[in-house]
């Protein structure tokens, strides 16, 4: 049996905590971008609900990556948000909102501030199924 | 008019699994809906019963939102690209 792993270089991953730890108490969110199955930038963008417990990417942002990808023939591999106060598990309102069926949905919580948890998930059609990582 | 209207992924399975289709029409609701003659369920995904855009969708023409134009009333001129994206949003 082939076992999927969503493989990722350590320095995205500390990238993503640095963000977070940034926003908070507000939710970060950005995009992973490469080749299929190889995570090659890493974009912050601004979470336009500046909330605790909410997150979203203005759509003109997210185009514009779009578009970068596109001449690079790149695709949006993942995308990432903390939870700042809950764990790294997807909120009935991620599971609601999710409609990128091919993309990741990363979870950084900074539940315990010291230790901070990665977990990555498909969200398709209100289903959940987790990813697991690789961090190389 | 015809334009180029970029699908996402979500909604591929909807067009036989194409990144991007032709579309023609005066405007881009006409547009969408010689998508829709083709391949039928796939306005609903992009529009609400009540005629806007879903909440969660954008619909961008040349990198422009519609929304910030004349949303489904927006003229198409040929050559024309056409994106439609999902959100990226939660909690
Ligand atoms: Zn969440």
């Amino acid at each position: 049996m082939v076992v999927a792993l969503f493989r990722i270089e350590d320095h995205f991953v500390q990238e993503m905590v640095a963000h977070s730890r940034e926003e908070a108490p507000n939710e970060c969110c950005g995009i992973l971008a490469g080749p299929p199955g190889q995570v090659a930038a890493l974009y912050r963008t601004v979470n336009t609900s500046a909330s605790p417990v909410r997150y979203s990417i203005e759509p003109k942002e997210i185009l514009r990556i779009a578009q970068e990808l596109e001449e690079k023939d790149w695709e949006m591999l993942a995308f990432y948000h903390s939870h700042t106060h809950s764990h790294a598990y997807p909120s009935a309102t991620d599971i609601q909102l999710a409609f990128w069926p091919d993309s990741l949905y990363l979870i950084v919580s900074l539940a315990d501030p010291q230790q901070p948890v990665i977990r990555g998930f498909y969200l398709r059609d209100g289903q959940v199924a987790e990813e697991e990582m690789e961090i190389v | 008019m015809a334009a180029e209207v970029r699908i996402p992924s979500l909604l591929r399975g909807q067009v036989g699994g194409s990144r991007s289709i032709q579309a023609s029409g005066p405007t881009v609701g006409h547009a969408l809906d010689d998508i829709e003659a083709r391949f039928p369920g796939f306005k609903e995904r992009v529009i609400d019963p009540n005629g806007t855009i879903k909440q969660f969708v954008s619909i961008f023409i040349n990198g422009e939102d519609v929304r910030y134009i004349q949303s489904l009333d927006t003229p198409l001129q040929d050559g024309d690209q056409v994106s439609i994206l999902p959100a990226v949003a939660g909690g």
